[in-house]
């Protein structure tokens, strides 16, 4: 199988400086729903990705419509960047009916076919299965799609991983695995859930490639993700991306995370891919403060419209609790 | 004169006329290739639709489920074969918190076109773990509908009904039918026998018999036996499960006042207890007798032939009931 290509990639001062919004967006988006967690506006089963967004940006950027995500719990951002809404996501953070589920999950257990989004359910990697069936449906049609299927470390002790992986590595499919190695599993550390260092070697048991990465670097994580998006496209089959990464937040919002040290967290805050990237940026002169600003106003007003809609729309109609269950 | 089929070869013929019709339709399953299937369900269909449409998988329940979900999210129309019902448990996720869900977390934006196949049922000597009937789990799972076709009739018109079906379909086909039944089966393309509707195999007006899948062998000979004594037992074959026919079985207790229920399923909670309690609710004034029951005992499918043969329902226990029942 031929090695993932290191490919140079060219991005245009407008391409980073979009990469720059979303990472901005996103950061923004899970600290207001933190902050509406906490002022009861947002009931529980919030899941923020806060420290983990270079992830969701370098895997995301430059998607095919055609192309479908399997995300996870997380990974909001990656909801937005293909194509849904901040309006629709933020009701559905309400349980609004102009949420995706029409207020039935609050979560992000819904998904959107046509914009090529599956929506998994609170079964950590029971997504990995049913990304191997729309890989597969890829492969019949020759198609050079590819699914992007997201997993945490923790996940990738599931059942599930090891049968989706298999198959995916027996039948090559066009899919990239995406772990984003966050350290804890709720509030196990890694080191009490698996006894390799990096879950990227598990790909070697599947006949394919697995990378470990810094996941807190945009770029880094876009340079790896076209080198397997191209294998993927070019029939080559799977690839694993493992990005190492910490969440600042607990497992959700209500978790205060004391099985951490402070220090460990101050440690990883200083990774932050945010200031990193921020730095790059102007070290190119791609940014000033004027464009900083600019796009820091941009995220922020589409997150206030997003909650302004979400908080006026109209909740469901307690009949529609036993709707929708069949075709 | 119309084409006698056996139960097994309806199957096979109801999966190779879809996969003709409708390209999006193929099978996936352990050993359903070149091989056939364990029971030879799918012999021919690899030769005549090749690798990607007859899927050889690994011995994975929960990735054959899984993978058929997401297919069915790009518009195709899998069915997934689980070798035994009773492997059905491993892919159990997958069907009860991924398919059956999944229209109503999407806000009814999304369907779930797929079908796994269960070969239940015992009477066959399989033991604990190949002879299981394990419809109750899915029956308590809104979101999914179940049937059980008894006849090779219905086992192809059910199963084409099943594949069109935009929701998730667990049909059950027994194994002990599968060479046993034999008989006519539809013959036209679009000939298919609807979900959700029982069908009166035998006319009666003094006791309603409710079964389905083998279950309906010895609940015929039963009636036949009554009928010798003077009784007239109504037959109905429920085929659906969920949603079962809730009319028909009014509709015939509005005749004969009595109702038996035969499941070859464990006792608690199985559909005899759910048709039995709607009819507490709905229609306990057509009632002369209290609903009874002829089930499998609370226990495990034993290998011995002995030991299975004491807790199958069977013609004399069936008729033995049906007694009690017109007598009360």
């Amino acid at each position: 199988m031929p090695p993932i290509k290191r490919t140079k990639f060219k991005l245009s001062s407008e391409q980073l400086l979009e990469m720059f919004y979303w990472l901005k967006l996103i950061r923004a988006f899970d600290l207001r729903l933190s902050t509406l967690v906490k002022q009861g506006k947002v009931r529980s089963g919030v899941y923020t990705g806060i420290g983990q967004e270079a992830i969701i940006v370098g895997t995301c950027f430059g998607l095919r419509r055609e192309d479908f995500i399997c995300p996870l719990h997380r990974d909001l951002g990656a909801f937005l960047m293909k194509g849904v809404d901040a309006r629709t996501m933020m009701s559905q953070m309400f349980a609004k009916v102009t949420g995706l589920s029409k207020g039935r999950d609050s979560a992000l257990h819904s998904g959107v076919n046509e914009l090529g989004i599956f929506g998994n359910t609170s079964m950590l990697g029971a997504n990995l299965p049913v990304a191997a069936g729309i890989g597969y449906t890829f492969k019949m049609e020759k198609s050079d799609n590819v699914v992007i299927a997201y997993f945490g470390e923790g996940a990738s002790n599931v059942g599930d991983f090891h049968e989706a992986l298999n198959f995916a590595g027996v039948q090559q499919l066009p899919i990239v695995f995406i772990c984003e190695n966050n350290q804890y599993a709720y509030s196990v550390p890694l080191e009490k859930t698996m006894a390799i260092d990096d879950v990227a070697i598990r790909a070697e048991g599947y006949g394919f490639e697995g990378i470990a990465i810094n996941g807190n670097d945009v770029l880094a994580v876009y340079q790896a993700m076209q080198g397997a998006l191209a294998r993927a496209r070019g029939g080559d089959g799977p690839t694993l991306i493992e990005c190492k990464t910490y969440r600042w937040h607990g497992h959700s919002e209500h978790d205060k995370a004391f099985y951490r040290t402070d220090e460990e967290l101050a440690m990883w805050k200083s990774r932050d891919p945010i200031p990193t990237f921020t730095t790059y940026l102007r070290a190119r002169h791609v940014l000033d403060d004027a464009k900083l600003k600019e796009i820091e106003d941009r995220a922020a007003q589409t997150i206030d419209d997003a909650v302004e809609f979400a908080s006026n729309a109209p909740d469901p109609a307690p009949e529609d609790a036993v709707t929708d269950l069949y075709a | 004169m119309s084409k006698e089929l056996s139960y097994l070869e309806a199957i096979r013929e109801a999966l190779a006329e879809e996969m003709r019709r409708d390209p999006k339709v193929f099978v996936l399953g352990e050993d359903v290739g070149p091989y056939g299937g364990a029971f030879g369900v799918t012999q021919g269909l690899h030769e005549e639709f090749g690798d990607l449409r007859v899927v050889d998988t690994p011995i994975s329940e929960s990735a054959i489920i899984g993978i058929s979900i997401g297919a069915s999210q790009r518009g195709y129309r899998p069915v997934a074969e689980m070798q035994f019902a009773d492997f059905i448990s491993c892919g159990f996720d997958q069907i009860v918190n991924q398919a059956a869900t999944l229209r109503f977390r999407y806000g009814g934006r999304a369907t779930v076109p797929i079908v796994v196949r269960a070969p239940s049922g015992g009477n066959v000597g399989g033991g604990l773990y190949h002879s299981q009937n394990p419809e109750a789990w899915f029956i308590h799972r809104p979101g999914l509908k179940v049937v059980a076709p008894s006849t090779a009739y219905d086992a192809k018109g059910l199963l084409k009904a099943a594949i069109r079906d935009d929701n998730p379909v667990v049909y059950f086909e027994h194994k002990y039918l599968y060479r046993r039944a034999k008989g006519p089966v539809p013959e036209g393309d679009d000939e298919i026998v609807p979900i959700g509707a029982a069908a009166t195999r035998r006319e009666g007006t003094d006791a309603t018999l409710l079964a389905y899948g083998a279950m309906m062998l010895p609940s015929l000979e039963a009636a036949d036996r009554l009928a010798k004594e003077g009784v007239e037992v109504e037959v109905i074959d429920l085929r659906t499960l969920l949603p079962f026919d809730k009319a028909a079985i009014f509709q015939s207790l509005d005749k004969t006042s009595r109702l038996l229920i035969v499941q070859e399923d464990v006792r608690t909670l199985g559909i005899a207890s759910e048709i039995s309690a709607v009819i507490m609710e709905e229609k306990f004034d057509a009632l002369d007798a209290p609903v009874m029951r002829v089930t499998y005992p609370d226990t495990h499918p034993p290998f011995s032939h002995i030991l299975e043969a004491a807790n199958l329902p069977n013609a004399d226990r069936i008729a033995a009931t049906l007694r009690k029942l017109v007598e009360y």
